[in-house]
């Protein structure tokens, strides 16, 4: 089966446990101003590639990633724009024994088989903001989907990770990462809370598309910010790191 | 035995080693592997922390300086100066190179024109007697190496495409086994060698009978020397060690005498901390001493090892950055019957690290096996994040081969301790080899004609057969002019600058190898792959000198586990190991190579033309077998497959990656990062990688050590293969440390 593929790449420690194999699928249907991967927004600047030949790159790096722990992410872009092709990925990993990981905004959470889900070991899931208005003015959608996909792979019992990128002015504001907090302690399957800080690293890959960055003149959030951020979680009974 | 050596050995188990000299029999039959955490050991002292700042206040000085302070009238020997201390009070352990801490002393046997050159860069004169003695009266290596030099080696050294190479300076990469005077006492040692001598009397007296014959006998006067040195300091070393502080003071002196009488490139201290904690734990376990105390002769040790200063020239330093001895210390790894060699003090070594802070010396290697203690892991781990001054090599690919009392020489040179010895030979440039293939033996900076005067390469696009045969060709000639540039250098060496103390510490017969080295690998498996799938159009001058080259279409480059690329890069390995081994080897040295550069990346990529995988002329290479920064676009564990494929068996001297990671880039939280660290070096041993340097650092906290250095006194980085203080890197080489690809996430 066909996909359209940004790229791929190996990580650590940052999209989601251990040493990763992680696939940025092409497409996105959201615009988040954050974004930090623009060149994933659209399909068709992707690469068409067969699940064979991401499972004969990925091959080259099973013995390593089960030596060292770890897996595979299916990332983007959004990879439940092309839930077909995700779900073989995710499906064809599982059954060589990696564990897998789905990295979404749940926006078309509803594109996700109960299937997939059972082959996917870890959601890292991407409440952009819980606030609507706010959730809206950073991405150009609503935030209804991905909270009604929150609830979904909570009543399957998937792990989950929620991943909340903290930009100041536009997502700090105490009363949404209040009510993100407490969603999230409602849900029982989260096992912790990435709070992302926002940065600048982006600000090349966007001259270099000719595209503008929205927040080239955002700072990354203070260190009080994240302690109060943090605490929030706390209260709520919620890890986050 | 006498009772002197029963007292000293009470206790002890085995049988093998008390026999004969045997340090390996000795630690297998008496030392307690240890599989737990960190939690035991002690923070610095009072004591340590008054030695430590008395002698660290002179290094602003000595930063200023260059040197804090020669003695440019006294050839070093080991008996040559008096006593100095640090802190005569406090120390535990003593004994410095010269009378002062940081007073640097000459050794003119090396080479006369490197200790005036020395001197005079830092305003100093050498002493005239001492000129006239190494000048009328006595030859030095140096002088004897380019009386033998044929016009071919002296143009390929000075076009820079054979380098570094130790014909004005000690080899060094000679590691004594120091163990042995504190198990032994040196009268037990002299009796040992004189044995050895006397096995000779019946013997033709050939050249290498009677070579052998006044070695052994330089060997005895060395350890009578020895003995001699200790006893200035009030110790008597004629008899095994009693205690754990007289086995680390005995130890010490035995490396202290190997330094004082050589100015060895590397000057590296074995495989110590197993060997120690025999005692320690004994002296532990009689409550003669505290872990407290233990801790102190640890740091003790490790500060004498942080001031190991020699006199070099800024051209060295330049080359070698920032002034590195290569103290190295092997730590870790696993017995041959599966017990991990980790004890209590192989914590204690890599504990000073928090006790004194980072440093570049001495070089702390840890032997990695995924088989090793998780809770060691980790502590490797988590001071590799705080420190960078950690570097680490194949346990499973070492152990096979060498047993399990190896240890590193300099970077990644491994050989058993006491048992082998190598003939250290630098390297040669192969990107600069391949711009002379296409030029027919031409220099591309220059236009002399440097290697054999073959047919250049004319066409207009580069046809990869026929480039590939050119540069094979040129290889051989290579290979050739290098052996036998080694083969005079350690003729001489042997000749005039003999390691009569470190050699006194081997057995006799020894094993040699002859150790050759390559760089430019990524810049040379890149040409040929740019060559090979990609359109390479060539621009001549006027001449007919090819010196720039236009690359049309994408290439595979070497770095991103892409075999198209990494098998021309294991190809090149493969076939220099085989023209090298054509060449017989001064007194049969096994032949060896390593993939290494030191930090001399830098200066080959200044002496080498643009070359046709789109490097400018200029630009440094990249670190010993490392892909070339910002070729590597799939991260760093892609990279470090592509090297893990380099062949260890052609390559038995050491392949070396040096990685920086961000610390964002391992992982979210610090648990996370150590985890994720311990679990990448678990991957990369098990996937056959040989050696990794481990940097976890940001681009923002280098720049401002450029700007502010006075605020980073201690900031280290892992270079190729050792570490070095950053803020004494010159400007070139630490923009280069900072171009490097940095592994994170984005």
């Amino acid at each position: 089966m066909n996909g359209s593929v940004s790229s791929w790449d190996l990580s650590v420690g940052v999209d989601g446990p251990g040493t990763r194999f992680v696939v940025f699928t092409a497409g996105c249907p959201l615009r988040c101003q954050y974004c930090q991967n623009p060149e994933t927004w659209r399909m068709r600047d992707g690469r068409q590639v067969t699940t064979g030949q991401i499972m004969a790159e990925i091959g080259k790096y099973q013995r390593f990633i089960s030596v060292a722990g770890g897996g595979v992410t299916i990332s983007g872009g959004e990879p439940l724009l092309q839930p077909r092709f995700t779900g073989e990925l995710l499906r064809r990993c599982h059954m060589a024994g990696l564990h897998t990981a789905l990295d979404t905004s749940g926006l078309l959470g509803v594109r996700a088989t109960d299937a997939m889900l059972a082959d996917t070991d870890l959601v890292l899931l991407d409440i952009k903001s819980y606030d609507p208005a706010t959730y809206r003015r950073v991405t150009g959608g609503p935030v209804e989907p991905t909270l009604r996909f929150a609830r979904r792979l909570a009543d399957l019992g998937r792990p989950t990770w929620v991943r909340f990128v903290l930009v100041p002015g536009l997502t700090d504001a105490p009363e949404n990462v209040d009510g993100l907090a407490r969603f999230v302690s409602g849900l029982g399957n989260v096992e912790r809370v990435d709070v992302l800080p926002f940065h600048r690293m982006a600000t090349g890959k966007y001259e270099r598309l000719g595209l503008r960055f929205p927040l080239a003149h955002v700072e990354p959030p203070g260190q009080e910010v994240l302690d109060r951020v943090h605490a929030q979680f706390r209260a709520h009974g919620v890890a986050s790191v | 035995m006498t009772a002197i050596a029963g007292e000293a050995w009470r206790g002890f188990q085995g049988k093998a080693w008390r026999d004969k000299v045997d340090i390996r029999a000795f630690i297998q039959a008496n030392y307690t592997p240890y599989s737990g955490g960190a939690d035991f050991l002690s923070g610095p002292t009072e004591r340590t922390r008054a030695v430590w700042a008395r002698v660290s206040a002179l290094f602003p000085e000595e930063r200023r300086r260059g040197i804090y302070d020669v003695d440019a009238a006294t050839p070093s020997s080991i008996t040559a100066h008096a006593p100095g201390y640090i802190d005569r009070e406090r120390e535990l352990i003593v004994g410095l190179q010269t009378d002062a801490p940081l007073k640097r002393a000459i050794m003119p046997a090396g080479g006369l024109r490197m200790v005036e050159n020395g001197l005079a860069a830092y305003g100093h004169k050498l002493d005239p007697r001492v000129k006239e003695i190494f000048t009328k009266y006595r030859k030095t290596h140096n002088e004897g190496v380019f009386d033998a030099y044929t016009p071919e080696i002296r143009r390929a050294r000075k076009a820079g495409i054979i380098t570094g190479l130790p014909d004005a300076y000690g080899r060094g990469r000679i590691i004594g086994d120091y163990r042995r005077v504190a198990l032994y006492g040196v009268d037990r040692l002299i009796e040992a060698k004189q044995v050895e001598l006397r096995a000779l009397d019946d013997a033709d007296a050939t050249d290498a009978v009677i070579r052998d014959r006044e070695e052994l006998a330089e060997q005895l006067r060395a350890l009578d020397e020895l003995k001699a040195m200790a006893a200035s300091y009030g110790h008597d070393v004629s008899r095994p060690a009693a205690t754990a502080q007289e086995a680390v003071q005995w130890l010490y002196f035995a490396y202290l005498a190997a330094i004082k009488e050589q100015n060895g490139a590397a000057m590296s201290l074995g495989r110590t901390s197993t060997f120690l904690d025999i005692y320690l734990e004994r002296d532990l376990a009689e409550g003669r001493i505290t872990e407290e105390q233990a801790q102190e002769l640890v740091d003790d040790l490790i500060i004498k090892l942080h001031i190991v200063r020699f006199l070099r020239t800024p051209d060295y330093d330049q080359l070698f950055s920032g002034d590195p001895t290569w103290v190295t210390e092997s730590i870790g790894g696993l017995s041959e019957d599966g017990r991990p060699l980790v004890t209590r003090t192989s914590f204690r070594y890599l504990q000073t690290l928090r006790n004194l802070g980072p440093a570049p010396e001495p070089n702390l290697t840890v032997f990695w096996s995924p088989r090793l203690p998780e809770p060691f892991k980790h502590f490797c781990a988590a001071l590799s994040i705080e420190t960078s001054a950690i570097q680490y090599e194949s346990d499973e690919l070492m152990r096979p081969r060498l047993g399990d009392d190896a240890a590193i020489a300099c970077c990644v040179s491994a050989a058993p301790v006491g048992r082998q010895m190598q003939f250290f030979g630098a390297r040669v440039n192969l990107a600069k080899t391949l711009l002379y293939a296409i030029n027919g033996g031409r220099d591309e900076l220059t236009g002399t004609q440097v290697g054999p005067a073959h047919p250049p390469i004319t066409g207009e696009v580069l046809d990869y057969e026929q480039v590939a045969a050119a540069f094979d060709r040129m290889l051989d000639w290579l290979a050739r002019t290098y052996v036998n540039a080694l083969n005079t250098i350690h003729y001489m060496h042997d000749k005039y600058a003999y390691e009569r103390l470190e050699m006194a510490l081997h057995d006799h017969p020894v094993k040699r190898t002859l150790a050759c080295g390559i760089a430019g690998l990524s810049v040379a498996a890149d040409s040929l792959s740019a060559i090979k799938h990609a359109k390479v159009r060539v621009v001549r001058d006027e001449s007919g000198l090819a010196v720039n080259y236009e690359i049309e279409g994408e290439f595979p480059a070497y770095g991103n586990n892409d075999d198209r690329a990494d098998a021309i890069a294991v190809e090149l390995v493969r076939s220099f190991m085989a023209k090298i081994r054509q060449h017989r080897t001064y007194r049969d040295a096994e032949h060896t190579q390593s993939v290494l550069t030191i930090t001399s990346n830098v200066v080959y990529g200044k002496h080498t033309g643009n070359t046709p995988d789109g490097r400018r002329a200029g630009e440094p290479f990249a670190p010993g077998a490392n892909p070339m920064n910002g070729r590597d676009r799939h991260g760093m564990i892609a990279s470090a497959l592509s090297i893990a494929k380099l062949p260890y068996d052609q390559a038995l001297d050491g392949i070396s990656l040096t990685n920086t990671v961000t610390p964002d880039g391992l992982g979210r939280t610090p648990e996370e990062r150590v985890a994720n660290l311990a679990g990448v070096l678990d991957g990369y041993f098990d996937a056959g990688g040989f050696h990794m340097n481990v940097n976890v650092l940001t681009r923002a906290v280098l720049l401002d050590a450029m700007e502010h250095p006075d605020r980073y006194p201690q900031l280290t980085v892992r270079v190729s293969g050792y570490a070095v203080n950053f803020v004494r890197l010159t400007p070139d080489q630490q923009r280069d440390v900072v171009n490097r690809t940095f592994h994170g996430s984005l």
